[in-house]
C-alpha cells in the first residue's frame, strides 16, 4: 500500500523554513549549471544559425578564418568565379563573392575603452548574394563611397556606430548610412562597406579576404568543394558555411568548462545539504513512521514516500534555479571569437534542452540526498521508533 | 571560554549532521576560495620582478593589425625608453592543423640581437645566446617547454604557417629560464622579414616590445608613444607587458562579472545551508535551553553559546575547505594557460583572511535569528516545547 502524496506535501508545508532553505540551495546550485549552459547554448545556436545550407566559404589553406586569409583579384576572376556549378544571381552573374574582411575597434556600451568588430568590404556580387538583409532603417551603403551599413547588433550595442554617425576606422571617417537585420545572428556584428573603399584604407593591394560561394544544388557543392580543394593554383581551404561558423563557437567552450565544474562542486555541498534535511525530516518523524508501520505500511512503502519527499524537494529547487536564470533568456551578450579577434553580439538562450538538463541534475542531487535517510526511515524498528522522543 | 568544551561536545552531539555540513562548507568555501584567489590574481596583482618594467606597443584594433616598422626608432626616442624590440606573434601549426592542446605553445618572432635587452631576467649559457643570435633559422625555446615537448639543443623544429602563410624550419639552438614564463619558442625576426619579401609583402611589425628605464618612467611612456602616432595611419596603444597579457581575458567574455555572480552565488548557498542546520539543532535543543536558564545560566551566556557552536562548525569548515582550495590552485598551475597570472596561482594570505572572516560572518548570520530566539524564550515555554 502506498503513502499517500499528500503526506509528504503537508510535510513540506509544515517545515517551511527548511523545506525552502534547502530547495532554494539546490536551485542556486542548478542556476549556475543553467546559466552557464544558456550562454553556450545561445552562443551556438548564434553559429549554427549563421549558415546557408548551400554556401561555401573560401580561404587560403591553413589560415583558419576569414580574418588571416588572403584571396587575390586575379584568382576570383580566373580560377573561381566562372566554375560550373555556380548558381546564379538574379541579374545573370555568379553567385560568387569576393570579400574582405578586418577588425575595427569601436567603444560600445560594455567596455568604453573599445570593443573590436568585424569590418567586411564587399562587391555587387556580396550585396545581391545577402537577400537575407532587411534595412530596418536608412539603405544600402553607395559603392564608391565612404559609407558602410552596420548590423542591428551593432547599431543598438555601440553608441557611435548609430545611423547618420561617421564612424573612424582605416584611414578615416565613415559615414553609417544604414542598419540591417539578418535572420543570420553572426551576421548582425558587422560593419559593411565597399570592398575597393576598404582595400585602400588597409594598404592590401590587390589582397582580399575570402571568397563566398553559393552551389546550384548539394551535388553541385559537393562537386565544387572537391574541385576547389584539389586546384593546385590556389591551395584553398573549402568549407561549407555551416562548418565554418560551428568552429568558432569554440570560444565558449572554456565558460561551459568552468560552469559545470563550480555546479558539480555546489551540487556534492547541496546534496550534503538535502541530506541533513531528510535527516531531519526522518528524526523528527520517527514516531510517524512507528505509526505508519503499525497501520500495516510496508518498510518499502516508508522507503518510497522519503525518497519521494526528497525528489519533491528537489524538483523545488530545479523549478527556483531555473527561474532564477530565466530573466537571463533572450539578454544580448558578445564574446570574442577566438579566431577572429572580434566581438560576435549573441543573446542567452534557457532551451528545452538546458530546462531538461537543469531539472535532471536537481534530480539527481535529490535523489543522492534522499536515498540514505530513506532507507534510515525504513530500517526503524516499529518499537523503538514509537518509544523515540 | 569556560564554555569551549561544551560548544565542542554540542557541535559533536549529532555526528552525522556536523560531519554533512562541514563537508557542504568545506567544499563551498573550498569553490569560494580558488574562485576568490583567481580574482585576486586577474584583477589584484602586481606584475612579477622583471616584468614591472616592460612595456607593449600594438595596433590600437588588435595584434592582428600591423604598424609600420620604422614606429621602432620613434618609439626608442622617447624619454625613458631604454630598449625596444619588433616582436611578432607568429601562430601557426606545429605537428598538427587540428586544435590540439598538447602541441600548442606560442610561437613568437623577434629581434634577436637585443632581445635578451629586453627580457633581462632570462638565464640562458652565453654560447647557446650567441649561437642563436648567429643562426638566421635559430630559436629558443623555454625550459618548461622543452620538458614539455622534449626539444633539445641541435632538434629540428617544423612550423606550418596560419595567420603568415610562411612555413618555418628552425633549429633549437638554446633553452632559457624564466622566473614567471618559459614556455613559448622565439625565432629571429629577421627570418620571418625574408619570408614576407618572397610573398612581396611590404616590412611590419604586430607589436613593439620596450624596457623602461625606471618604474616611474611607465606613465610618461605610455602618453608619449601613444600621442605621437595617434594620427598616423596606424594609431597606437601601449600598456605594460602585464596589461597587454591580460588584456586577452576580455575575449571570454566579462570574466570579472562571471566570477563575481559566482562567487554570489555560492556564498549564499553556503549561507543556507549553514542556516538550515543551525536552525534544526537550535530547535531541537530548545528544552535544553529551559534548563540551562533553571540553571542560572542568562540570555546572553546562552546566545554566546549558540553562536559559539555554530561559528566553531563554519570554522572547521572553512579550514578543510581552504586546504582543498589550495590544493584546488595547485592543481589549476598545471593546467594550460590562458594568462601568466594562473601559473602561480596560490591562496594569498589577504583572501585567507577574507575568507576566514567570511565564514565566521556566515557563522553567526546563520544562528543569529533562531539562537536569538531560543535564548529569549522563557523558562516555562522552553520546558514546555515540544518539537
Amino acid at each position: 500500500m502506498k503513502i499517500p502524496l499528500s503526506y509528504n506535501l503537508r510535510n513540506l508545508a509544515v517545515r517551511r523554513t527548511t523545506t525552502i532553505m534547502t530547495a532554494f540551495g539546490i536551485g542556486l546550485t542548478v542556476a549556475v549549471l543553467a546559466a552557464s549552459m544558456s550562454l553556450t547554448a545561445g552562443l551556438r545556436e548564434a553559429f549554427r544559425a549563421s549558415g546557408h545550407p548551400l554556401q561555401l566559404i573560401l580561404m587560403r589553406e591553413g589560415s583558419g578564418a576569414e580574418l588571416s586569409s588572403q584571396v587575390s583579384r586575379e584568382s576570383f576572376n580566373e580560377v573561381i568565379r566562372y566554375r560550373p556549378g555556380i548558381a546564379k544571381l538574379k541579374s545573370g552573374e555568379p553567385a560568387a563573392s569576393l570579400e574582405l574582411v578586418n577588425t575595427i575597434n569601436l567603444p560600445s556600451k560594455e567596455s568604453p575603452d573599445g570593443m573590436n568588430l568585424t569590418n567586411r568590404g564587399i562587391l555587387p556580387e556580396g550585396v545581391a548574394m545577402r537577400e537575407d538583409f532587411t534595412m530596418v532603417r536608412g539603405r544600402w551603403f553607395e559603392f564608391g563611397k565612404r559609407e558602410v551599413v552596420v548590423g542591428s547588433d551593432v547599431a543598438s550595442r555601440y553608441p557611435d556606430a548609430g545611423l547618420g554617425r561617421t564612424i573612424r576606422f582605416g584611414r578615416g571617417e565613415w559615414l553609417v548610412v544604414g542598419v540591417f537585420d539578418t535572420p543570420f545572428p553572426a551576421r548582425k556584428s558587422e560593419v559593411i562597406g565597399d570592398a575597393n573603399q576598404m582595400l585602400q584604407d588597409f594598404q592590401r593591394g590587390s589582397l582580399f579576404s575570402s571568397v563566398l560561394v553559393r552551389a546550384e544544388d548539394e551535388v553541385a557543392m559537393q562537386a565544387l568543394t572537391n574541385s576547389l580543394s584539389a586546384e593546385q593554383r590556389l591551395q584553398l581551404d573549402v568549407l561549407t558555411e555551416r562548418e565554418y561558423y560551428e568552429r568558432q563557437s569554440s570560444s565558449g567552450n572554456l565558460i561551459q568548462y568552468v560552469g559545470t565544474f563550480v555546479a558539480i562542486i555546489m551540487a556534492v555541498g547541496s546534496m550534503f545539504a538535502a541530506m541533513n534535511t531528510m535527516y531531519a525530516a526522518v528524526a523528527r518523524r520517527s514516531k510517524e513512521i512507528g505509526t505508519l508501520r503499525v497501520l500495516g505500511f510496508s518498510r518499502r512503502s516508508i522507503l518510497t514516500s522519503f525518497f519521494i519527499e526528497s525528489m519533491i524537494l528537489a524538483v523545488l529547487g530545479g523549478v527556483a534555479g531555473l527561474l532564477l536564470v530565466l530573466p537571463l533568456n533572450g539578454l544580448t551578450t558578445g564574446i570574442g571569437a577566438d579566431a577572429t579577434f572580434a566581438e560576435i553580439a549573441f543573446q542567452l538562450r534557457v532551451t528545452p534542452e538546458v530546462a531538461l538538463t537543469s531539472m535532471i541534475f536537481a534530480l539527481i542531487v535529490g535523489a543522492a540526498g534522499g536515498l540514505l535517510p530513506a532507507f534510515g526511515a525504513a530500517r526503524k524498528q516499529i518499537l523503538t521508533a514509537l518509544r523515540d522522543m | 571560554m569556560r564554555f569551549l568544551p561544551l560548544i565542542f561536545k554540542n557541535a559533536l552531539r549529532n555526528r552525522r549532521r556536523s560531519f554533512l555540513t562541514i563537508s557542504s562548507l568545506a567544499l563551498s568555501i573550498c569553490l569560494l576560495g580558488v574562485l576568490t584567489a583567481l580574482y585576486a590574481a586577474l584583477f589584484h596583482s602586481s606584475p612579477p620582478p622583471g616584468q614591472e618594467l616592460r612595456l607593449v606597443t600594438r595596433h590600437k584594433v588588435s595584434i592582428t593589425n600591423v604598424m609600420p616598422t620604422w614606429y621602432k626608432e620613434r618609439i626608442r626616442a622617447v624619454p625613458g625608453v631604454k630598449e625596444v624590440i619588433i616582436w611578432q606573434w607568429f601562430g601557426g601549426w606545429y605537428k598538427t592543423e587540428e586544435r590540439d592542446r598538447q602541441y600548442f605553445f606560442p610561437r613568437m618572432a623577434a629581434e634577436a640581437d637585443r632581445l635578451f635587452a629586453v627580457y633581462p631576467e632570462w638565464e640562458i649559457p652565453e654560447d647557446q645566446k650567441r649561437a642563436f643570435q648567429a643562426d638566421q633559422t635559430g630559436c629558443i625555446v623555454g625550459a618548461d617547454l622543452a620538458k614539455a615537448q622534449g626539444f633539445k639543443i641541435g632538434d629540428r623544429i617544423n612550423i606550418r604557417g596560419s595567420f603568415f602563410p610562411v612555413n618555418l624550419e628552425l633549429t633549437v639552438r638554446g633553452i632559457y629560464h624564466s622566473p614567471h614564463e618559459s614556455d613559448s619558442l622565439w625565432f629571429q625576426f629577421k627570418y620571418l622579414e625574408q619570408g614576407f619579401e618572397s610573398l612581396g609583402w611590404p616590412n611590419f611589425a604586430g607589436t613593439f616590445t620596450m624596457l623602461a628605464e625606471s618604474p616611474e618612467a611607465i606613465p610618461g611612456i605610455i602618453r608619449a608613444v601613444d600621442a605621437m602616432f595617434a594620427n598616423a595611419e596606424a594609431p597606437t596603444k601601449t600598456e605594460t607587458e602585464y596589461a597587454f597579457g591580460l588584456s586577452f581575458l576580455a575575449f571570454l567574455g566579462n570574466v570579472k562579472m562571471i566570477l563575481l555572480s559566482i562567487c554570489g552565488a555560492v556564498t549564499f548557498t553556503i549561507l543556507l545551508v549553514a542556516a538550515n542546520t543551525m536552525a534544526m539543532s537550535v530547535r531541537e535543543r530548545v528544552r535544553e535551553v529551559g534548563v540551562l536558564k533553571t540553571l542560572g545560566f542568562t540570555q546572553e551566556k546562552i546566545l554566546g553559546i549558540l553562536l559559539g557552536e555554530s561559528m566553531a562548525i563554519s570554522l572547521i569548515g572553512a579550514g578543510i575547505g581552504l586546504v582543498m582550495a589550495q590544493g584546488l590552485c595547485v592543481m589549476l598551475r598545471q593546467a594550460p594557460p590562458i594568462v601568466q597570472q594562473t601559473k602561480t596561482l596560490t591562496i594569498e594570505p589577504a583572501v585567507l583572511a577574507i575568507l576566514i572572516g567570511v565564514s565566521l560572518l556566515l557563522g553567526v548570520a546563520s544562528c543569529i535569528v533562531p539562537a536569538w530566539s531560543a535564548a529569549r524564550t522563557s523558562i516555562l515555554d522552553a520546558l514546555r516545547f515540544t518539537d
